[in-house]
């Protein structure tokens, strides 16, 4: 209200501070509320103060997030990753997480690349395809700098099939690899023989029967159906069984109408997506990367833009500081463990689903998932909570992506690193666990949360920033 | 009748909703149709009925929302955005997952229920930010908060030029806007007199005294101590100014201020001048009182003269020794040392092992880490208690403000020690600031005070007075 209004009008009071100036307010019957203050992390009382002199940072936060809500992804095609990939050449090897080598990386790392390896027949054995890798003959380079995300290890090799997915309303394009499936799996670090049967079949079969089956459809919407497979019960990270359903169907007529691809390898497609409820995984999270890319390079800015873990290292990456990446060792995903695997087998937190975080799903949406609640303490009421403690650290809710539980408020969207060193509410993540030893796979799932000190490290890198 | 057809992909809600949110722009004035659906073959031969234009809507599928609007005139079109957001998005609503997470900023703290103004007294080193947030989310600010920088100071005050808002403090330790009183105020009857103040006790004294002599106030604004600094400019002072001399309920305004730069102290004037409501003018210094202010506000009022209530001593005996003072309020001090200087010559303003001294414990030296001396009187109950055995020492000085935020019983934490101290032979002499709404209870304190062998009076420059009296005039 302005000076003018002071004057006359009701006082509503927030207070932040001393408890006996807030109870005199609750005494003369004003209306008020006290924050649950606590000071900022320590070590970034001057960044933030530095950025709130500067004040740019409201203003180049709305245009990050108005850039990455106005994205439209649509899945397109399927091609081969030495195809479409910028920046991939026949050794290169993209990964999970931010920057890391052979030396550091976690048992699901390695055992994935070793899988790669003898998948794209450069080894023929997994010591082999260690040696390769300790003498440095391929080249390791993030995901996230090549336009590209991968669940868990996040490996991708030039031959495999790669979703393209495509912004609607801008030119932006984004790619994942395709989802293997759940268990023994290369994503996870497994890397036997039927794990290789099933990377060629992918390439072979899968890939070019969804790409046809697109090709005849066209291009299917993503954001509409992650936005109905909310209100049917999906996360978007976690749980993806609504949307892949969504997907079938879209491409359903497309694949029973498609004569040029054999009957029996249509009929294994459909099973193979029928009997995957993470395929859309995959594609959600390369909708999220087009989305992320988006809201990239806005001077001052404090959006997040990554979340990805590679395994050793959590890595957070902001819109005003550009490709640089504020890492923090990645924690330990309290969880749900398959059969006897317990909490020693779990390797620390690792992949680039938490892109769907950064993009207002997953643990963002957790209150849109009553049937994975189990992950949060077991309850429904768990899990709105979660969400809407969410609310306070992020931009916006999202326009599409609806909570039917929260009356249909937008999920938290576009996380602000400012607003979660102030608060010290971490960003949570709903997340895979993968054996700690290459070569085992998948042991449960459970949460996590984002390390403070990378959003710490990102706050006082933004207010170094010279604009 | 106009047509207007919309077509968004990729937006997706379900069917129950949307005939929700048909019928809220059906019941809307000035509609006479109006369809939200999802573009599925049913829906698009629905609108094919209802004679909307196809073309608009050929292209849209089953995830693509279609609105389509039959209004009377453009004007009754641009009205249905907003019922239609409303219609599509959340409400109030209750979880059924108990109490919401509490906020832990002041801009979310303040969205949660609408808030218009926020009040700040966090530690000073963090107040910079929640201040210039709560500024830039639209809020008035009060910063209660001292240790604060100048440079933050003037930023946050440009700030809030920019955004027609107002910046009280930092180092505000009150106001009363409206009758409701923040941080430090007292519970003073309602009126015609609105107060502008670089100084919390200035106000708390001013406020008192004049609903001691049954005059009422309609807003005491604090603008923080510094704000009639060169670097400031009394940025928000004469802002403040400005807007109560607008205000039809003002009859007459105090503009109060310790010492200000002289520069500014003229501007002021000019400005005060300018004003078409009465102002008086009450910059502290040697023969300006705050009660002599309030004498002038009493006689603009045409009222009779006010006799303050006090409660004086029966005797004038002390034991020898000089005047220390232990007071909470910063204003207040410094109007006892202009009223007692004259008397008895130069007092020290910090604490000294002889000698007469006047000491603020309110002062940021003495609150880094603690809260103020006016809720926590650890620190000056230490000194005092520690009074009784110095010889050196034979008149006391102190005040007590009571009023919202102040300590609850201030009398029971300081009656034993004003019990030791008359007992070995200092007379003791408190100011006493309150009004009779108060909670701690006014009359309740000075009795308590003065049966401890306090000689207590409600205006500092009487109590200051009488005990420059004691030690220079023999009396």
């Amino acid at each position: 209200m302005s000076l003018e209004r002071l004057i006359d009008d009701e006082l509503i009071v927030a207070t932040v501070g001393v408890e006996i100036l807030q109870q005199a307010l609750v005494d003369q019957a004003v209306t008020s509320v006290v924050a649950d203050w606590r000071p900022p992390t320590a070590g970034t009382e001057d960044a933030l103060a530095t950025l709130a002199e500067r004040g740019i940072t409201h203003a180049a936060n709305e245009l990050a997030i108005a850039r990455m809500l106005a994205v439209r992804p649509q899945l397109v095609d399927v091609a081969s990753a030495r195809d479409v990939i910028p920046g991939m050449t026949e050794t290169t090897f993209l990964h999970a997480g931010p920057p890391l080598t052979w030396e550091r990386a976690s048992g699901p790392i390695r055992g994935a690349l070793i899988g790669a390896l003898i998948y794209e027949g450069i080894a023929s054995a997994a010591d082999e395809a260690e040696e390769i890798c300790r003498r440095g003959d391929i080249t390791l380079s993030p995901c996230h700098h090549h336009q590209t995300v991968g669940p868990m290890a996040g490996i991708v090799s030039p031959s495999m099939p790669v979703a393209v997915v495509r912004d609607a309303g801008g030119d932006g394009v984004a790619y994942s690899t395709l989802n293997e499936g759940l268990g023994k799996v290369l994503r996870y670090g497994a890397f036997g023989p039927a794990v290789i049967d099933r990377l060629q079949w992918m390439e072979k079969v899968l890939g070019p029967v969804v790409a046809a089956t697109l090709h005849q459809v066209g291009a299917v919407d993503l954001q509409a159906l992650i936005s109905q497979a909310l209100q049917m019960g999906d996360d978007g990270h976690n749980r993806n069984r609504a949307a892949t359903s969504l997907l079938l169907r879209s491409l359903g007529t497309g694949l029973i109408e498609n004569n040029t691809v054999p009957v029996a390898d249509r009929k294994e497609v459909f099973q193979f997506i029928d009997g995957n409820d993470h395929f859309m995984l995959n594609l959600l999270m390369a909708a999220g990367k087009l989305a992320v890319d988006a809201a990239s390079d806005v001077p001052g800015s404090s959006l997040v833009t990554t979340m990805a873990r590679n395994g050793t290292d959590f890595g957070v990456r902001l819109s005003g500081t550009g490709d640089q990446w504020f890492t923090a060792p990645a924690p330990i995903v309290d969880g749900l463990f398959l059969g006897a695997f317990t909490a020693d087998d779990a390797n620390p937190d690792i992949g680039d689903s938490a892109i769907t975080e950064t993009v207002g799903l997953g643990g963002f949406a957790m209150a849109a998932s009553p049937a994975i609640v189990g992950f949060v303490g077991g309850t429904a009421t768990g899990a709105i909570r979660r969400t809407l403690e969410m609310y306070e650290i992020t931009l916006a809710e999202h326009p599409a992506y609806q909570i039917p539980q929260l009356e249909f408020r937008g999920t938290p969207v576009g996380i602000d690193a400012t607003k979660v060193v102030r608060t010290g509410v971490q960003p949570q993540i709903n997340t895979g666990i993968a054996h700690k030893d290459p070569g085992v796979g998948m042991v449960g799932a459970g949460l996590v949360e984002a390390p403070m000190d990378c959003f710490a490290k990102a706050v006082i890198a933004l207010a170094a920033t010279a604009t | 009748m106009i047509d207007r057809v919309t077509v968004q992909s990729g937006r997706y809600h379900d069917s129950v909703r949307l005939m929700q949110a048909s019928q809220a722009l059906r019941n809307t004035d000035g509609v006479s149709e109006a369809l939200v659906a999802m573009g599925t073959e049913l829906n698009l031969s629905l609108l094919t009925d209802l004679r909307f234009d196809e073309s608009e809507f050929s292209s849209a599928g089953p995830n693509d929302l279609i609105v389509a609007i039959r209004a009377v005139d453009e004007a009754a079109l641009g009205a249905l955005d907003q019922v239609l957001d409303d219609a599509l998005t959340a409400g109030k609503y209750d979880t059924g997952a108990g109490d919401l997470p509490p906020p832990h900023v002041i801009e979310t703290a303040a969205q949660s229920i609408g808030a218009n103004f926020a009040l700040i007294s966090i530690p000073g080193r963090f107040a910079f930010v929640e201040a210039m947030e709560a500024v830039r989310a639209g809020l008035h600010v009060m910063v209660f908060s001292d240790n604060v920088s100048l440079n933050h100071e003037v930023l946050l005050k440009e700030e809030a030029v920019k955004r027609d808002l107002l910046v009280m403090g930092p180092d505000c330790g009150t106001s009363i806007i409206g009758g409701i009183g923040l941080g430090f105020a007292n519970a003073v009857q309602p009126g015609t007199v609105s107060v502008v103040g670089a100084s919390g006790t200035g106000i708390q004294q001013i406020t008192c005294l004049l609903d001691d002599a049954g005059i009422g106030i309609r807003h005491a604004w604090g603008t923080g101590s510094r704000d009639l600094s060169e670097a400031v400019g009394a940025s928000s002072t004469l802002r403040a100014l400005a807007a109560l001399d607008a205000d039809p309920g003002t009859e007459i305004i105090v503009v109060v201020s310790k010492p200000p730069a002289p520069s500014v102290a003229a501007a002021m004037r000019e400005a005060a001048a300018r004003c078409s409501t009465p102002v008086v003018v009450a910059f502290m210094g040697p023969g300006s009182t705050l009660e002599g202010a309030t004498n002038e506000v009493i006689s603009r009022v045409g009222a009779p003269p006010n006799v303050y209530s006090a409660w004086p001593s029966r005797d004038s005996e002390h034991r020898p020794g000089s005047l220390r003072g232990f007071y909470s309020g910063g204003t207040l001090r410094d109007e006892a040392r202009f009223i007692i200087e004259p008397v008895i010559g130069p007092v020290s303003l910090t604490e000294t092992a002889d000698g007469h001294a006047l000491v603020d414990y309110g002062d940021d030296e003495y609150t880094e880490g603690r809260a103020h001396p006016m809720i926590d009187q650890t620190v000056r109950l230490e000194r005092l208690n520690a009074a009784v055995a110095d010889r050196s020492i034979g008149v006391i000085l102190l005040d007590v403000v009571l009023g919202y935020g102040a300590n609850p019983d201030p009398a029971m934490e300081l009656a034993p020690v004003i019990r030791s101290l008359a007992g070995a032979g200092v007379a003791v002499i408190s100011s006493l600031c309150g009004s009779s709404g108060d909670p701690q209870g006014f009359e309740y304190q000075a009795n308590q005070l003065h049966k401890a062998g306090a000689a207590v009076y409600l205006s500092n420059a009487a109590a200051a007075t009488r005990a420059g009296n004691l030690i220079g005039g023999g009396l």
